[in-house]
């Protein structure tokens, strides 16, 4: 499973940060947006990865998954989606004021 | 105890913001009454906050009731109280300037800019580092909104590399957060500071990975060297007001890397202690000579202030990077100066434009100004304080930096890169005022002249320069009491955590 998580954050990591170059505000609002699930599942992965514990206190729980790191990721997804929406909001209007949807402004660059 | 006055700060502008948004259907009288009679409270509670500070003791206010480290605190020490009084101070100045009429330009400014202050503070005062996070985002989202205030393809421009510069940084927060608290299980900053001095061999080289990573994440906030490309731009276009508020942004960033890397990664942090030495001090001169030459280069007065915002963070950071009481202290002391100057600065910019006509703040033949005296002794003033001419406030904080620097070993480096920035700011700033005031072409002026509450709000920024002068020697006696309270963290981690096992407090405090 670890091997399969840490793949997953890096594929995402490396998606969004090709997509943050491209300069074209759309590919960055996506680009951003892989980047942050790779950081939600980063913060999550750093409860260390567990099978079947309990979450809450059982009498016969042998092991516990740590509750913080999924009220961290909880907070964390929140204010992304928050940002994401921002952005894309702040994207569309600089393609009304700037006429394209360059982060400069200034197409064919 | 202070019972619940420390929450105050963080409650008050977050009321006000959302007793805004009920009225807003009530006229903008309204809307400036409330916000200014938040800020004033904000003013007198951060002043008792400050006044509670002076003791020395550490005010801890746990949420909820929830103990450290399980629950978040918020913690008042002279470092915090000060940064929200001069927040509060700034801000209030910075708003009854905007009630001269430019908060009618947008919707919603006073709702954004008491938003701000809400996250402002409460990154002021929290001892959590999640906690920090979630405040660094409440005050950056509000400041995304201030910064569009007037609108404009300029403005859209800046907010938009503004923005996703800010998100990026976030990622990395985040990664910075998700490591240390895999390695060390906790995120209270006191109890991240007794973990870090036991940490064993094998996490060392994560932790310190993520404390460098924090360190970068800080560094974009204050804009130091290689992340501070997005300043000019943003602050420069932004409207004069918010321009003005955000001359304390930048000191959040200087604010969180003197908190997390003297408290957490600080003298007492075993393997780990010092882990900044060895990158503030050439990080914060160079980008303070590259700064510099941003001042040199700006054909516009607006911009010329943005870099001068860049230049007072490379001299905060090269000071707080010495290490020493001194420095700290004297650091904190051009920290107050700078932020309440360039925040004057950015008002008067405003003002001087405004009676340019369509020349605006460029540095090229114009109209006179509309009241060319009052103004220009103004700008001789500001441009005094800042560059740190005697008999000026400014002038006293460098001399206490170039002090504090005697008997270092970066000595010479640090003397003569403060110098000559020194020298090449004064050029440019005397070269600005001739340019805006003496080269006029004869063209009738058309600007109106200066409203009484943008007056007012201008002097008295100004006038903090010889009122931090003439009363250099209580600050300079509060801010070495700051950073000798800065230098201990023990005293921090027990007034947060409760006395510590003495096994610790020795192997931890041995040198005190």
């Amino acid at each position: 499973m670890e091997i399969l998580i840490s793949t997953a954050i890096g594929f995402l990591v490396a998606c969004g940060i090709y997509l943050m170059l491209r300069a074209r505000t759309m590919d960055v609002v996506i680009g951003l947006t892989l980047l942050s699930y790779a950081v939600n599942l980063f913060l999550f992965a750093s409860g260390r990865l567990t099978n079947n514990a309990a979450a809450l206190i059982s009498s016969d729980a042998a092991a516990y998954a740590d509750p913080l790191p999924q009220a961290l990721v909880l907070t964390a997804i929140v204010i992304g989606f928050g940002m994401t929406a921002f952005l894309v909001v702040l994207a569309i209007r600089a393609f009304g004021d700037l006429g394209n949807d360059h982060v400069d402004g200034e197409a064919g660059k | 105890m202070m019972g619940h006055w420390l929450i105050v700060p963080v409650l008050l502008p977050m009321v006000a913001a959302i007793l805004m948004l009920l009225t807003a259907r009530m006229g903008r009288t309204v809307e400036r009454s409330i916000s200014l009679l938040a800020m004033l409270g904000l003013v007198a509670v951060s002043a008792v906050l400050l006044n509670a500070s002076l003791s020395g003791d550490y005010q801890v206010y746990a949420l909820g009731n929830w103990v450290a480290p399980f629950g978040i605190v918020l913690v008042l020490d002279r470092l915090s109280a000060l940064m929200v009084l001069l927040t509060s101070v700034l801000a209030l100045f910075s708003l009854l300037y905007a009630c001269n009429g430019q908060d009618r330009e947008g919707r919603h400014f006073h709702v954004l800019f008491h938003m701000q202050l809400m996250g402002l503070n409460g990154a002021f005062l929290t001892g959590d580092l999640f906690n920090l996070f979630v405040f660094f985002e409440i005050l950056l989202i509000a400041s995304y909104g201030l910064l569009l205030h007037g609108g404009g393809p300029l403005r859209s421009r800046a907010g938009l590399h503004y923005v996703i510069l800010n998100l990026a940084g976030s990622a990395l927060f985040l990664i910075g957060i998700g490591t240390i608290y895999g390695m060390l299980g906790t995120l209270n900053m006191a109890d991240l500071a007794v973990k870090v001095a036991q940490a064993g061999p094998e996490q060392l080289r994560l932790i310190h990975i993520s404390a460098l990573l924090l360190m970068v994440v800080f560094g974009l906030k204050a804009a130091l060297l290689p992340l501070y490309f997005w300043l000019p731009g943003a602050y420069s276009s932004a409207s004069a007001p918010v321009a003005a508020l955000f001359a304390i942004m930048t000191k959040v960033g200087v604010y969180s890397i003197i908190r997390i890397f003297m408290l957490v990664f600080g003298i007492e942090a075993g393997a780990l202690s010092n882990l900044a030495q060895p990158w503030l001090l050439p990080l914060g001169l160079v980008t303070l000579s590259l700064g510099v030459f941003g001042v040199l280069a700006s054909r516009c007065l607006r911009k010329q202030v943005a870099y001068l915002v860049v230049v007072s963070v490379g001299t905060l950071i090269a000071g707080v990077g010495l290490l020493t009481v001194e420095s700290m202290a004297a650091s904190l002391y051009y920290l107050m100066h700078s932020t309440l100057i360039t925040g004057g600065l950015f008002l008067l910019a405003d003002l001087i434009a405004r009676q340019r006509g369509d020349v605006d703040s460029e540095l090229r033949v114009g109209p006179t100004v509309t009241q060319p005296l009052l103004l220009s002794t103004m700008f001789f003033i500001a441009a005094m304080a800042v560059v740190g001419l005697p008999p000026l406030g400014g002038f006293i904080g460098k001399l206490l930096l170039l002090e504090a620097a005697v008997q270092q070993p970066s000595m010479a480096w640090f003397w003569s890169v403060i110098l000559i920035a020194s020298f090449f700011a004064l050029i440019a700033l005397s070269r600005t005022g001739s340019a805006l005031f003496l080269k006029t072409d004869d063209t009738a002026t058309t600007g109106v002249r200066a409203g009484g509450a943008s007056l007012l709000a201008v002097t008295a920024l100004l006038l903090s320069s010889p009122l931090l002068a003439v009363y250099g020697n209580v600050v300079s006696d509060f801010s070495i009491a700051t950073a000798e309270q800065l230098v201990q963290p023990m005293q921090y981690i027990e007034g947060v955590l409760g006395p510590q096992p003495s096994s610790m407090v020795n192997s931890m405090g041995g040198e005190q």
